[in-house]
């Protein structure tokens, strides 16, 4: 029953997706008029969904055209903050989605792939020869699209998880509600990977963050399969902020015999002379290793969601490609097919960052010797 | 683009053998399933982050 | 590698930090250390649960084997003291005709002893009566037949033939 009502939302979430992917589609269709037909909408579609990849300044949540033949925007604005000899805040809906220059304070300052720069009253923007705008950036920390989402599951996280631990107090140990879905989950996260990878005796130091990264991560990567469609685990400034996170916490609680681990791995195999040349080799491979571990996680997370992403909306573009019945519902099965697909991959995920989280970190906790692992990392 | 196909090619022969060798495992000790899938499902990461990494390193 | 450079914000990547590290620190106190401390409760209790029903499960059948061990025994006792009592019951009875034997045989003895005494007490008593009747009958033959000496010596002759004769 609740495969079935699960196997209902997913394909509501599709039809969306594709309403969605639509309306951009016309909307765009319109506009280039230079190209041939068919080069254009390979262009617009591309554009498109890159678009949809990155993170925005105001939460669009889908564009049309009107009758008249303007374009009518269904969503709402969001704060930008810059700094710019002095804090700059002003709605973003100044911007007009990107369309006009926004003045604020007597500052001007214009979009332009999805960063924003300092230009005149006109919105000049100024290229080198690779096409790269050379205007001042000022240092930008506005409240964006996926910030806005990040937000949403902090919210979303803390209300959730906080009446499940109030629901264990009120009914006597006994979870109730809907947080009660997610008891299991929490187990198999101490019990499956938190105290095989980490141990017994260290694992309940480390128990909040990976909870909190495993759930964070999961939320966010189904979010990203809902028409919202905010790519945000997909993001590399995301992605960047979390493994940074794993790697300041492996470090930071290394035992010393982690530290050991990593300059003197040999220990007393060989003696002192013998060790110097190994150890030239060795040791930067360890220490490129402390960086390549968290960097390889921030990586993987991005690539999986931007794949999976790229994948989906590449094949509800190719329903309007075909524009036939045949290969417009071949494409939507396969979108269909891909998007269960995802709803896995953004569990596996999930799972595969807290996992690999909680096994640097039972490296780093690790207390006794331990010669057997020493050549699998 | 000629290395990206490279790339994905090591990667695939990587992940490839390693899934093969856990299903050979899991074949001859079915007890020790959740084990090797385990071990399994970090290799493949590791690989794969290696994989990725390298993608974006000639793209 | 450029790509992923020039995607990189430095505001999301700020405001990512800032909102998980808030998550996280209020997850912490709020939500994971009351739903762990809350599960480990729950799991030593059941272990409680299960251990003292265990327990419990034990000493029921020690209870039990101390009963059968009880009632075994009890059968024992029983056993062994009917049979001391059917032992002494032999015993008393054996005693007792022995001792009856013997008190018939010391009664049985001592009648015949005193009869024996009796019958020798009468015998002499009989034999003095005779003795003193004879003496009697003797003096009033004696007196009477002792009046002439010549009758007198016969019957001293006639006497003492008898006498040498017996």
């Amino acid at each position: 029953m609740q495969r079935k009502t699960l196997l209902k939302i997913l394909i509501l979430f599709l039809v969306l997706n594709v309403v969605h992917v639509n309306a951009q589609h016309e909307d765009e269709h319109t506009e280039s008029s230079e190209l041939s037909l068919k080069e254009s909408q390979k262009l617009e579609r591309k554009e498109y969904i890159q678009h949809h990849l990155l993170d925005s300044y105001d939460f669009n949540l889908f564009s049309y055209k009107k009758d008249n033949g303007e374009k009518a925007h269904v969503g709402f604005p969001l704060p930008i903050i810059l700094w710019d000899n002095g804090l700059q805040l002003f709605s973003s809906s100044k911007f007009h989605h990107g369309e006009t220059v926004a003045e604020n304070n007597g500052n001007y300052y214009k979009i332009d792939h999805n960063k924003i720069y300092k230009t005149d009253a006109s919105g000049t923007i100024n290229y080198d020869d690779h096409h790269h705008a050379i205007n001042d950036k000022p240092l930008d920390f506005s409240f964006t699209k996926g910030a806005f989402m990040i937000l949403l599951t902090c919210i979303l996280m803390f209300l959730l998880f906080t009446s499940l631990a109030k629901s264990y107090v009120k009914n006597g140990g006994i979870s109730k509600g809907f947080g009660r879905l997610f008891e299991p989950v929490v187990l198999y996260i101490r019990d499956d990977i938190a105290i095989p990878n980490i141990g017994e005796k260290k694992y309940k130091r480390y128990m909040p963050y990976l909870l909190t990264i495993f759930f964070f991560i999961w939320f966010l990567n189904i979010f990203g399969l809902t028409p919202l469609g905010v790519n945000v685990t997909g993001n590399i400034a995301v992605t960047v902020a979390l493994a940074l996170l794993t790697f300041l916490i492996t470090n930071f609680t290394g035992t010393k015999d982690y530290w050991k681990h990593i300059f003197d791995p040999l220990g007393d195999t060989l003696p002192w002379f013998g060790k110097i040349p190994l150890y030239i080799i060795l040791i930067p491979i360890e220490l490129l290793g402390i960086i390549i571990k968290p960097f390889s996680l921030l990586i993987r997370l991005y690539a999986n969601m931007q794949a999976g992403h790229i994948v989906l909306m590449s094949l509800i573009g190719l329903m309007f490609f075909f524009k036939s019945w045949f290969g417009s519902t071949l494409s939507f099965g396969l979108s269909f097919a891909i998007s269960l697909i995802e709803v896995l991959v953004a569990l596996l995920q999930a799972y595969i960052f807290t996992m690999l989280s909680a096994l640097y970190f039972g490296f780093a906790a690790e207390e006794h010797e331990h010669h057997d692992e020493a050549s699998a990392h | 683009m000629v290395g990206a196909g490279l790339v994905v090619i090591g990667v695939g022969i990587g992940i490839g053998r390693i899934g093969g060798s856990a299903m050979d495992a899991i074949a001859r000790q079915p007890e020790a399933y959740g084990k090797i899938q385990t071990a399994m499902l970090i290799a493949a990461a590791l690989i794969e982050g290696i994989g990725f990494a390298a993608l974006f390193a000639v793209s | 590698m450029e790509k992923l450079i020039n995607e990189f914000s430095l505001g999301l990547f700020f405001w990512q930090t800032l909102l998980f590290i808030a998550l996280l620190l209020l997850l912490r106190k709020f939500a994971w250390k009351p739903i762990l401390n809350a599960v480990n409760e729950r799991e030593e209790g059941i272990r409680e649960a299960l251990t003292s029903a265990e327990n419990a499960r034990k000493e029921m059948q020690n209870l039990n084997a101390d009963n059968e061990k009880l009632l075994k025994e009890a059968r024992a006792e029983r056993d062994s003291m009917m049979k001391d009592a059917r032992e002494i019951k032999e015993s008393m009875l054996t005693e007792a005709k022995d001792e009856a034997k013997a008190e018939a045989g010391k009664i049985i003895a001592s009648a015949q002893a005193t009869i024996q005494s009796e019958k020798q007490a009468a015998i002499a008593e009989i034999k003095s009566q005779v003795a003193e009747l004879s003496i009697g009958i003797a003096e009033k033959v004696v007196r009477k037949e002792l009046a002439n000496d010549k009758d007198q010596s016969q019957l001293i002759e006639q006497l003492l033939k008898e006498v040498t004769i017996s």
